[in-house]
């Protein structure tokens, strides 16, 4: 644990007036709120510092106590005992009520070390809980449909829905089941972050799906009907009479669910792969070298 | 309402467009989805000193992160798709 500067935590000298701490602390506030830095984790820590900071040196009974043993914070309770010993009324004089666990103020060790676990601020003040993060885990099929998951974050389980076509890396907001606030200030918020993994052959790209198809050389230079797999099962598929390899052919509507737009879907884009036959037979050599001689004689 | 601030503020973000409220019988609601937006607004005004107007620009600017972030994450999800080629 080591001393904290809360002087420089908000950038004012140690004989600065409250005017000037309380002109700090809101410059500091301004720049470093998470409401007005979402998903920076380090805003969040720099808020809670510059907060910490504010609440023992707006205060004149703890800035007092601050600047008194601050940099002897290890030894403070052993001058606390002796002043007390002199005196017959203590040197601290905290209002050590309804006091609250560190975990929920996210004050540091120091700050508990100096003045213990006491209640935030002066006032009543209310405060929002702190908000939670989660990643959860999924595979492509899973977000292929909508459906409910429960999870459980911080022991508390949470039935959620996941809407079909959340993105890779998406963030969505579960309001309220954060951490409580305090002295009635509204719960913070659970941020779930959707991790998807793909292991099918399809690439995705937003909506939109793409996936190779074999074509064999045959159906390539006559065309027909081949059957290709899309994401919810095998459709039926003309090809073109000289198709190329290569060629892409756009399924409409055959692509991933749009999020939260139910019914509507992306595209789903095949790309010909034609296979080249092997171990040719004589004949088939025979065929192929005609075709070749033909070639050349028309051109 | 558990958060005791004055109507006045919350009629002046209805006014600006920041929140919309509906009346039900001579009764005025706020839409559960808005809540959560309506407690940001309530913290940037009375923790951080911000007025209507800052409060304004504030969530326009923040949608446009929001949009941003959005962007970044298909692009990064595009950029996956090339790399594991």
């Amino acid at each position: 644990m080591e001393f904290i500067d809360y002087y420089k935590i908000l950038g004012v000298n140690t004989n600065a007036s409250e005017g000037d701490i309380k002109k700090a602390y809101r410059r500091l506030a301004r720049k470093h709120h998470p409401d007005l830095n979402p998903k920076d984790d380090s805003a969040k820590k720099k808020f809670q510092q510059i907060n910490e900071a504010n609440e023992v040196l707006s205060d004149p009974e703890k800035r007092k106590k601050y600047d008194k043993y601050g940099k002897d914070w290890m030894h403070a309770d052993e001058y606390e005992k002796a002043g007390r010993q002199r005196q017959q009324h203590g040197g601290f004089n905290e209002n050590r009520s309804g006091s609250q666990s560190s975990s929920e103020h996210d004050f540091s060790d120091f700050f508990e070390s100096m003045f213990g676990g006491q209640t935030f601020g002066r006032s009543e003040a209310k405060y929002r809980g702190q908000d939670f993060n989660a990643q959860l885990n999924l595979e492509l099929n899973d977000v292929y449909t909508t459906h409910k998951q429960t999870i459980t974050v911080n022991g508390k389980n949470i039935r959620l829905t996941i809407p079909a076509g959340v993105e890779n890396g998406q963030t969505i907001k579960i309001s309220g089941h954060g951490s409580p606030g305090m002295n009635g200030g509204p719960n913070g918020d659970l941020y779930i972050t959707f991790s998807i993994a793909n292991h099918t052959k399809f690439k995705r790209d937003g909506n939109n799906l793409f996936t190779d198809a074999e074509l064999d050389i045959y159906t390539a230079v006559l065309g027909g009907q081949i059957v290709v797999e899309t994401f919810d099962g095998k459709v039926k598929l003309s090809v073109k009479p000289e198709t190329q390899n290569g060629t892409k052919v756009k399924l409409k509507g055959k692509g991933f669910p749009v999020y939260k737009k139910e019914g509507e879907f992306g595209d789903l884009y095949i790309t010909y792969q034609i296979k080249i036959p092997t171990q040719l037979t004589e004949k088939e050599k025979e065929l192929f070298t005609q075709l070749l001689k033909l070639r050349k004689h028309e051109n | 309402m558990h958060h005791k601030i004055e109507m006045s503020f919350i009629h002046s973000l209805n006014e600006s467009g920041l929140i919309q409220i509906t009346t039900v019988e001579r009764t005025q609601y706020i839409s559960r989805e808005q809540l959560s937006d309506l407690e940001k607004m309530i913290r940037l005004h009375y923790e951080l000193d911000i007025n209507i107007e800052g409060i304004e620009s504030i969530a326009h600017l923040l949608q446009r992160v929001e949009n941003l972030h959005e962007e970044l994450t298909v692009l990064k999800n595009r950029l996956k798709l090339y790399e594991n080629e």
